[in-house]
């Protein structure tokens, strides 16, 4: 049996890369799938603790609910690109100032 | 240490890994969400190995069904433009941060592998994760929650719509050019409305 910090460690490493990519990249798209990235790496952490605790199904109940609310989170945030790119012609995120001065 | 699982284990990470970083690398988003896509796969297989073979299934149907296909659709409705141009302002100050991002997740890291050995992984139930123990769960202890989740979605769906119809941004969006714009410009505006 794979002892369970490997898991933890792999979901840490996904994590830091979805951070980095979302920190460096300024393509809008790529953003969103680095905020998919981390949240995955969140989910494998959840369902991981949860293995290690068997008695209850809380780690799989909540990685559930994550998976709802990131559907919702990238209907929105697509939406939201698609506005961006009508105002702006771009999906460079530094184009969206609107809100500068 | 059974060898088969720890092979699969580590083929599946590593293809996780090699997913993520090609989703932050690739200039094209086409093949960033490509990179997503073998990111999912290796982690619902990540699952299925812990037991949770309801939440692998739903992995690939949300994810790898739903979420990847959108964001194809975006890509390919916005067309040649979805790849940015490329530019160089701000590389440092973005690079630091990232690179200030990397230090912390790596001395966060490091606690995690110097902290002590778990215990041996307990021997779970035989209906553990699957979907009848899952249900009875999930309709018991987080009914609440699960019906909050629904409303969300529904006023997600509302709102996506909402934005991405465009038609009151379309009429800001000509009224602040109308403002802006210079006067060669704007009467062919007015004229098309």
């Amino acid at each position: 049996m794979i002892p369970h910090e490997h898991y933890v460690i792999l979901s840490a490493i996904l994590f830091s890369i979805g951070g980095i990519g979302f920190l460096v990249r300024r393509n809008v798209l790529i953003n969103l799938m680095s905020i998919e990235i981390m949240l995955n790496a969140v989910n494998l952490a959840l369902v991981a603790f949860n293995r290690a605790r068997p008695e209850g199904h809380g780690g799989q109940m909540f990685a559930f609910f994550i998976i709802a609310a990131e559907a919702a989170e990238v209907a929105v945030g697509l939406a939201i690109v698609l506005a961006l790119y009508r105002l702006k012609r771009s999906v460079r995120s530094d184009e969206a100032d609107l809100l500068k001065n | 240490m059974n060898p088969i699982g720890l092979a699969y284990f580590y083929a599946c990470a590593a293809l996780a890994v090699f997913g993520a970083v090609t989703t932050i690398w690739a200039r094209n988003p086409i093949r960033a969400a490509m990179g997503l896509l073998l990111m999912i796969l290796s982690i619902a297989g990540l699952f299925l190995a812990l037991h949770a073979q309801f939440l692998a299934v739903i992995q690939l149907i949300v994810y790898a069904g739903a979420i990847v296909v959108l964001f194809l659709f975006v890509i390919m409705l916005l067309g040649p433009s979805a790849v940015a141009p490329r530019d160089q302002r701000g590389l440092y100050t973005r690079i630091f941060g990232g690179g200030l991002f990397a230090i912390s997740a790596a001395s966060a890291l490091f606690l995690v592998v110097r902290g002590g050995r778990l215990a041996a992984l307990p021997n779970p139930g035989h209906d553990f994760g699957g979907i009848d123990a899952f249900g009875r769960v999930l309709f018991s202890d987080g009914i609440v929650p699960f019906e909050l989740s629904s409303a969300l979605l529904m006023i997600a769906v509302i709102g996506a719509v909402a934005v991405a119809r465009g038609k009151q941004i379309d009429k800001t969006g000509t009224a602040a050019n109308a403002i802006t714009a210079s006067p060669a410009t704007s009467p062919t505006e007015q004229g098309e409305e």
